[in-house]
């Protein structure tokens, strides 16, 4: 972590020397068993506060809208911490989101026939991914009582899109509209409830206790639609950067061209590249 | 109680192996595993502070960590792309300046 | 029907704004309705933290009586309350934060306008002595799509960053909190990778290691202190806090997650080339705000939260680290080749006055559980707002220079002074009160802090903020003494597509060199009034 990282494969003659492996590894031991001790030692299971957390979950929970009580807590009772986390995704999303260049018109999925098809997969795929949607669904629609909710269906949903990357038979553009409405909509939605119910009740976020479950009904399916999108994201850029397919170049390719035809040493200055913006 | 006890020994022992990795190995994609190790640790102590006596486990704990866990994706995320990017470049200046 | 148009409202609507400007940049296709819809929403904060500030001074100046109603200062979301659900909270010194956020995301934002739009081609007339035989410009299909690429990158991450230190300030929940650092920690990693180049993303990686591992720490601190205390919400753990081991454990691991984040002496590695090889506006918006937010969760952390478990070795160690930040951040950033290192490593320094805020807390006379007010936080937060302004106006000047320039090597830059008087006009500026000078803002920050090392009679702190100084006059003169020299030869530029000559009346580049301008003139305004500050800090305090 001290010194730069080594990126290339199998190469040990970074590591540090024993002695200092060996240094690192009493000092992390001896604080950690610190701090298992402590863990042991204030083993108790009363909290400070006149009534416990879970107790007061379990009393409000019919208010909430969810019987779940952990989809109660994510969406209702700690609604802000999912809109902020929607928007860590949204984050990771712009960043590694492909170059906007040529290919911003093609629409969302398009399908392909390219050479690396994979026929078996293909196959399997016509059962898998519809199966697989309406899993989603269902994972969707049962987190108001069971384990379920957005994030699991919207993972559902993007191994699905994995899978038919993965078969050669379909191509995902994520410059496109769509796209970007996709990747919006989930926060789209949970602002719009959140600033919508406040016309009603006075408080952001504050659901009134007759709409709270098809509310959070809503903002689940969007940001369902949100997730997958941007996880699928993930995982198209990551594969299509490594694997150097060119049918959605990334960010840096072009910077690639344009940093090796000034000078060889780009380990320091960005400047000493012939780009306009430093 | 004392099995919850022994998973918060253990994920106390995983955020030291991680911290450990982290420091310690020279590959990056090491280093990220290394921090995903961590994360581990860490929810495992979550979710073994989260169980009750003689009711549900505590849902405010299981919250936290679904939200850990898609704040650990998104960063792990992140730092697998800048590693390849990374990668990507040096691979094209090596193939050049040869 | 209850009316939601109180001033508490407010208060959302500050995290609302900014994760609206980010939506917005994320859907539209063009540069210009981005900036356009950006200077609308940071004006729109402006004036509502400005709102905010009236009416809290107001209403806090008024009833000073001890009934009164808390709830003005807190924002229950979901209607719920703590613990069940999150409070935003505000006092005087995340008042003051919010304010210093707004008005920087502003100027940054006008000035970011200008930095990433296209370079008009301009003939160059008139400052033939000056530059060497001037090869043709780079041809611009290439540059395009880059820039208007990086454009399209740069203003959703921009707002979330904005949205992220705004719901950390607003904050009340320390689980809250975690997810606003990721938030910051996330954003900020993947504007200094904006670039593209192998330099910015090797140190973005590491910036990104770093700010996970303290993450982590802090996470595992949260989950210490729910099982010890059964309560997420920051003002309930400051009533019920208690010196235990397992608090104290959850101190440690708070203070070594946020001090890698802070980039505190020994942890501060990763610091120098982040800052140094980010775009301008982003390594303004670093040093001057996100490396704050961290501190100011430490503060909160051992000043109000966690008081009682805070020892008294423990704010003397914090003080000494900050005393070494100081020397060793101030020697290598005389001994930095690139400009804006140099600069990152006058953050370095800086900080490390930030942390002198502990131990003079120490001996300054507060009854522990007094929470964040009394004379060391006032001049510490006094020193926030003027180093803000100070560094993000050195780091503007900075990219005005390399991107006239072409480079940003110090000792190459003989002669600037005829090229850009303007933007090393301001770097002066910035560095006088940097050092220290009256009538800048650092200086009453400097003042501030001698008075409580006097009053408290701990000598070694006043000779540390004094040479200090010293030291930061040391490598501002250096770069200055480096520019001014009239020498018509020497300046060696590399000429970039247009936008280095003072004679063409061209929009964007007197805009942005009016921004850094601006930024350091703010800080001699903050040094005739620093009875507004001072008054924000304190008033909050006493409820």
């Amino acid at each position: 972590m001290f010194q730069t990282p080594d990126f290339e494969e199998n190469n040990c003659a970074n590591e540090f020397p024993i002695v200092t492996r060996m240094l690192c590894a009493i000092t992390i031991g001896v604080l950690s068993l610190g701090l298992m001790a402590v863990l042991i030692l204030t083993d108790s299971s009363s909290s400070s506060l006149p009534v416990s957390l879970p107790t007061i979950v379990q009393d409000k929970l019919a208010q909430s809208g969810a019987e779940n009580p952990v989809t109660a807590v994510l969406l209702n009772f700690r609604s802000y911490d999912t809109l902020l986390e929607i928007g860590v995704l949204l984050i990771v999303a712009v960043a590694i989101l492909p170059r906007s260049g040529a290919l911003s018109d093609s629409p969302l999925v398009s399908v392909v026939s390219h050479a690396q098809a994979n026929p078996m997969l293909e196959g399997v795929l016509r059962w898998l991914v519809p199966m697989i949607i309406v899993m989603a669904g269902y994972m969707l629609w049962t987190g108001a009582s069971l384990p379920g909710g957005a994030f699991q269906s919207g993972a559902l949903l993007a191994g699905a899109g994995v899978l038919a990357q993965l078969s050669g038979r379909v191509q995902f553009c994520f410059t496109s509209a769509t796209a970007k409405l996709l990747l919006t909509i989930g926060l789209i939605t949970f602002m719009g409830v959140a600033v919508g119910v406040a016309t009603k009740t006075g408080i952001i976020l504050q659901y009134p206790t007759e709409l709270a479950g098809p509310l959070i009904l809503l903002i689940e399916s969007a940001a369902t639609l949100s997730i997958a999108a941007i996880l699928l994201l993930l995982y198209n850029s990551l594969a299509t950067q490594t694997a150097g397919i060119s049918s959605q170049p990334s960010a840096l390719a072009d910077q690639t061209a344009a940093s090796n035809a000034s000078s060889t040493d780009n380990k320091t200055l960005p400047s000493s590249t012939r780009e306009p913006a430093p | 109680m004392t099995q919850d006890l022994l998973y918060c020994i253990a994920s106390i022992g995983l955020f030291g192996i991680g911290l450990y990795g982290l420091i310690v190995a020279p590959h990056i994609i090491r280093k990220i595993l290394a921090i995903n190790i961590m994360s581990v640790g860490v929810f495992m102590l979550l979710v073994a502070s989260a169980s009750t006596v003689d009711s549900l486990p505590d849902p405010v704990l299981h919250a936290m960590v679904l939200t850990g866990i898609v704040v650990a994706i998104a960063g792990t995320a992140l730092a697998l792309f800048l590693a390849s990017s990374v990668h990507t470049l040096g691979r094209a200046t090596d193939e050049d300046s040869h | 029907m209850d009316s939601f148009l109180t001033v508490d409202a407010l208060l959302p609507l500050l995290v609302g704004l900014p994760l609206l400007a980010a939506i917005l940049t994320t859907l539209l296709k063009h540069h210009n309705w981005r900036v356009g819809v950006s200077v609308a929403v940071a004006s729109i904060q402006l004036i509502v933290v400005v709102a905010l500030l009236a009416w809290l001074s107001g209403s806090w100046l008024h009833d000073n009586s001890p009934s009164f109603d808390s709830q003005h200062q807190r924002y229950a979301l979901g209607g719920w309350g703590a613990p069940l659900g999150i409070d935003l909270a505000i006092d005087g010194f995340s008042a003051l934060m919010l304010a210093l956020t707004a008005v920087l995301t502003l100027v940054l934002t006008v000035y970011s306008g200008g930095y990433f739009s296209e370079p008009r081609s301009t003939v160059d007339l008139g400052s033939a002595p000056l530059a060497a035989p001037r090869p043709s410009p780079s041809p611009s299909p290439v540059s395009d799509p880059l820039l208007v690429d990086k454009s399209a990158r740069f203003w959703p991450l921009w707002w979330l960053l904005i949205m992220g230190i705004n719901g950390l300030f607003l904050s009340g929940d320390i689980f809250n909190i975690y997810v606003t650092l990721e938030i910051i920690g996330l954003a900020a990693v993947a504007l200094v990778a904006l670039d593209g180049s192998r330099a910015s993303l090797t140190a973005a990686l590491r910036y990104l290691l770093v700010g996970l591992l303290g993450s982590l720490c802090y996470l595992l601190a949260v989950a210490l202190l729910y099982r010890a205390y059964g309560t997420l919400d920051l003002a309930q753990l400051s009533a019920i806090a208690e010196p235990t081991a397992i608090t104290w454990a959850a101190l440690a691991l708070i203070t070594t997650g946020l001090l890698l984040k802070t980039a505190l002496v020994p942890l501060h590695f990763w610091l120098p080339l982040a800052h140094g090889s980010a775009p301008a506006p982003v390594s303004a918006i670093l040093s001057a705000l996100v490396v704050k937010t961290s501190f100011y969760l430490l503060a909160r952390f051992w000043l109000d939260t966690l008081a009682p478990a805070a020892t008294d070795y423990g704010l003397l160690m914090l003080g000494v680290l900050g005393a070494t930040a100081i020397f060793w951040g101030s020697i290598q950033a005389l001994r930095a080749k690139r400009l804006k290192v140099m600069v990152a490593y006058s953050t370095v320094a800086q900080l490390g006055y930030l942390f002198l805020l502990f131990p003079l807390f120490l001996f300054s006379g507060n009854i522990r559980e007094s929470g964040l007010n009394g004379p060391a936080v006032s001049a510490i937060a006094y020193f926030i707002v003027a180093h803000a302004c100070a560094k993000a106006a050195m780091f503007l000047a900075a990219g005005n220079i390399m991107r006239t320039v072409g480079h940003d090597e110090v000792d190459r830059l003989q002669g600037l002074s005829k090229v850009m008087p303007l933007s090393l006009f301001a770097f002066a500026i910035a560095g006088a009160s940097l050092i220290g000078l009256p009538p800048s803002a650092g200086f009453i920050a400097k003042w501030l802090l001698l008075n409580v090392a006097i009053d408290t009679a701990q000598w070694w702190w006043v000779i540390i903020i004094l040479s200090g100084g010293l030291m930061a006059a040391m490598y501002v003169f250096r770069v200055l003494s480096i520019a001014f020299i009239n020498v018509d030869e020497k300046v060696q530029t590399e000429p970039q597509s247009s936008t280095n000559d003072p004679l063409t009346i061209n929009d964007q580049p007197m805009l942005m060199s009016l921004c850094a301008m601006l930024l350091a003139i703010l800080t001699i305004v903050l040094g005739f009034n620093a009875e507004l500050i001072l008054d924000l800090v304190n008033v909050g305090g006493d409820v």
